[in-house]
């Protein structure tokens, strides 16, 4: 596949609270501190739709906005690619508690929310990008889906794409069901062509087998990494923050994997 | 863009189980809406699109814990119209590895977790032990499903964009084939009746007491169906059959459940799947509409149709057929345009008895048999989240 461009990074995880911050610690120079994330006031959005922005919503714009707010980017001209395995666990276990009960009326914001694609559509409502955008799922092969769909998207289409890639935790009792305890937020803006803000050029092939997928470089980061699908970008963090270039393994699926080739420019 | 040939399709609706009963009911103009009995659902007055028999449906033993009736949906539509012999065929062609799965779907299995909750007996028991959340639940399970009992191993998702899902599938597909990721792709649709949908939609007071009608003045909302669809895709063309010609995507960028009322990004989609497929308006011959039959939809999406075809090009939406089957809707209105193609059938608005006059365009009050040469059909979803999709005969 053709290379693209990493113009822009953001991060929102715990201890992780944004690229800025997290790069001490994904560099290996700091300890992780793994501190809950603070309730995020999304920027973009006007009054009424931050009201009825969910948990993890508010998650996938943490990490969205930091990746490209206040760096002269045209955010009315942007694709984008949101990726999420489990989507709104919250608002599932709400919905599913009250279809238990004796009155089945549901909210009608809590039901426009449930969609898988709803931070995407809030996305573009708050950048007035009217680009593409998707929302996809492949479950724990999440993050890698959602890398190769963006980079598939940002070269065909040749537009400036943003992958999000997020997950949060399950309430209980679905949390016995669904593994993970630490919510997690990553992105990535990526350009067909490279700019003056791009940082790295990654190349991706797809190689039919099973990988042992990357690790993380930071024994204390590998647990986080394990804990949920968005989280698998840590290794790639890693090298973004360390300024190396390497190559990279992720499952797409259970007979499938990507390399992933990524030269610091 | 180049084409992509569309070797093989299916389809299960309401309206019937396989591509020629779909075409029977088509053709007969009988709606497959009932009023709603769905699980115990006993307080809701609408109509709905239920496909028959799905809980006499058994997965088998190797694929148990996929079991829900999400995927027996889609087991059930994978079994029809020699499909299964179509995706081994294009396996043997290219390798297992060069067959991609890319699945549309709005809520996949959230019924089993549904029924998960209400076999509790407190609100704080632990859930049972049949629910397999990774197998039903999760969005992706569906996809996983397909890719699993088909055999294919090459790339694979699943597309979540509420309404649009099953339309998007054919733009991803054909980026994957495009760049040499595979060489033929399984995409489709499956959306399963749900309390969340259901119940949500009502809370949305979108749903109608009546079987939803189309583009008319006195339309009051949807009435939501179940459906799993599937096409096979391949990067070489055929002699004869259709071919994906053309893709359009759009941001509507106003609000999350309710169209731009300029049909704004409606208009961007369509154009973009003109331009994809170096067409002119007037190249089109029949638009299947999203025509999702609430208020707002029809209005806006009628206000894009006419801006850019003007109020000549026969249109209609088939959800009086088989009601709206949200992330299925894109692939079963796409097999509909398939039947327009090959019967030579434009479709009429079923259950459309007076078209609103705000809605300007040719809204097809009889179906007409006439040759149908490229078709254009629309799915938009929540989020705003639009797509356009045209196809036509391979040349």
């Amino acid at each position: 596949m053709k290379p693209v461009y990493i113009d822009a990074v953001g991060l929102a995880a715990p201890g992780l609270s944004c690229w800025g911050a997290a790069r001490a610690v994904l560099a290996g120079e700091a300890m992780l501190k793994p501190e809950p994330l603070a309730r995020y006031r999304p920027q973009l959005l006007a009054a009424n739709e931050r009201r009825r922005a969910t948990h993890i919503i508010r998650l996938a714009f943490q990490a969205g906005e930091d990746a490209v707010l206040d760096k002269d980017i045209e955010l009315n001209k942007l694709a984008a690619v949101f990726a999420t395995s489990g989507g709104d666990l919250d608002i599932i276990d709400s919905l599913c508690r009250v279809f238990s009960g004796p009155d089945r009326a549901v909210s009608p914001t809590q039901f426009h929310n449930s969609v898988h694609n709803s931070a995407a559509g809030y996305w573009s409502i708050g950048t007035g990008s009217q680009a593409p955008s998707s929302s996809l799922c492949a479950c724990n092969y999440t993050f890698a889906a959602g890398l190769l769909e963006a980079v598939m998207f940002a070269t065909v289409e040749v537009m400036p794409t943003l992958l999000v890639v997020y997950n949060i935790s399950a309430p209980p009792p679905m949390r016995e069901k669904v593994p993970g305890n630490t919510p997690f937020s990553m992105a990535l803006l990526l350009s067909p062509q490279k700019t003056e803000r791009s940082c790295a050029r990654l190349t991706l092939k797809l190689v039919t087998g099973v990988c042992d997928e990357s690790e993380a470089l930071s024994a204390e980061l590998d647990p986080m990494r394990k804990d949920n699908p968005a989280a698998k970008a840590i290794p790639l963090l890693e090298l973004l923050a360390r300024k190396m270039s390497g190559s990279l393994m992720f499952n797409t699926t259970s007979q499938q994997f990507i390399e992933v080739n990524m030269m610091q420019c | 863009m180049n084409p992509l040939q569309i070797t093989n399709y299916t389809l299960l609706t309401a309206l019937g189980a396989g591509v020629e009963a779909n075409w029977q009911g088509l053709n007969a103009g009988e709606s497959a809406l009932h009023p709603c009995e769905f699980y115990d659902i006993a307080d809701l007055h609408t109509w709905v699109g239920e496909v028959d028999g799905l809980d006499e449906v058994v997965i088998g033993r190797e694929f148990s814990k996929f079991d829900c009736r999400n995927n027996r949906l889609a087991l059930q539509g994978l079994k029809q119209d020699g499909f299964i012999g179509s995706v081994q065929q294009a396996k043997s062609r290219y390798g297992g590895d060069r067959v991609g799965v890319f699945i549309g779907t709005s809520t996949s299995g959230i019924h089993q977790t549904e029924r998960a909750y209400l076999a509790r007996q407190n609100e704080h028991a632990a859930l049972p032990g049949w629910y397999h959340y990774e197998e039903t639940q999760n969005t992706y399970s569906v996809a996983e499903f397909v890719r699993l009992y088909t055999g294919c191993e090459g790339v694979s998702v699943a597309i979540s964009t509420a309404c649009s899902s099953s339309a998007k599938v054919f733009a991803s597909a054909y980026r994957a084939i495009h760049l040499g990721l595979c060489d033929a792709a399984i995409v489709g649709g499956v959306d399963s009746l749900c309390l969340t949908t259901l119940y949500g939609f009502d809370s949305l007071q979108l749903l109608s007491d009546e079987p939803c009608r189309p583009s008319d003045r006195f339309r009051n909302g949807i009435s939501i169906g179940e459906a799993a669809g599937f096409a096979l895709l391949q990067r070489f063309p055929e002699a004869g059959g259709f071919s994906l010609l053309g893709y359009g995507e759009s941001s509507d960028a106003f609000h999350m459940s309710s169209p731009h009322p300029d049909g704004e990004g409606a208009y961007l989609a369509m154009q973009a799947a003109l331009h994809s497929a170096g067409m002119e308006a007037e190249q089109i011959d029949y638009i299947n509409l999203h025509g999702t039959a609430t208020v707002a939809n029809d209005l806006a999406e009628g206000v894009a149709v006419s801006r850019l075809f003007g109020n000549k090009t026969p249109c209609s939406s088939t959800k009086g057929w088989t009601g709206h089957t949200l992330g299925a809707a894109g692939i079963v209105e796409i097999v509909f345009s398939l039947l327009s193609l090959k019967h030579g059938l434009m479709p009429c608005s079923l259950n459309t008895q007076q078209v609103d006059s705000d809605i300007g365009i040719n809204i097809l009050m009889k179906s007409h048999s006439q040759p149908v040469k490229i078709v254009l059909s629309n799915s938009f979803g929540f989020g705003g989240n639009n797509v356009s999709l045209i196809i036509g005969e391979t040349v």
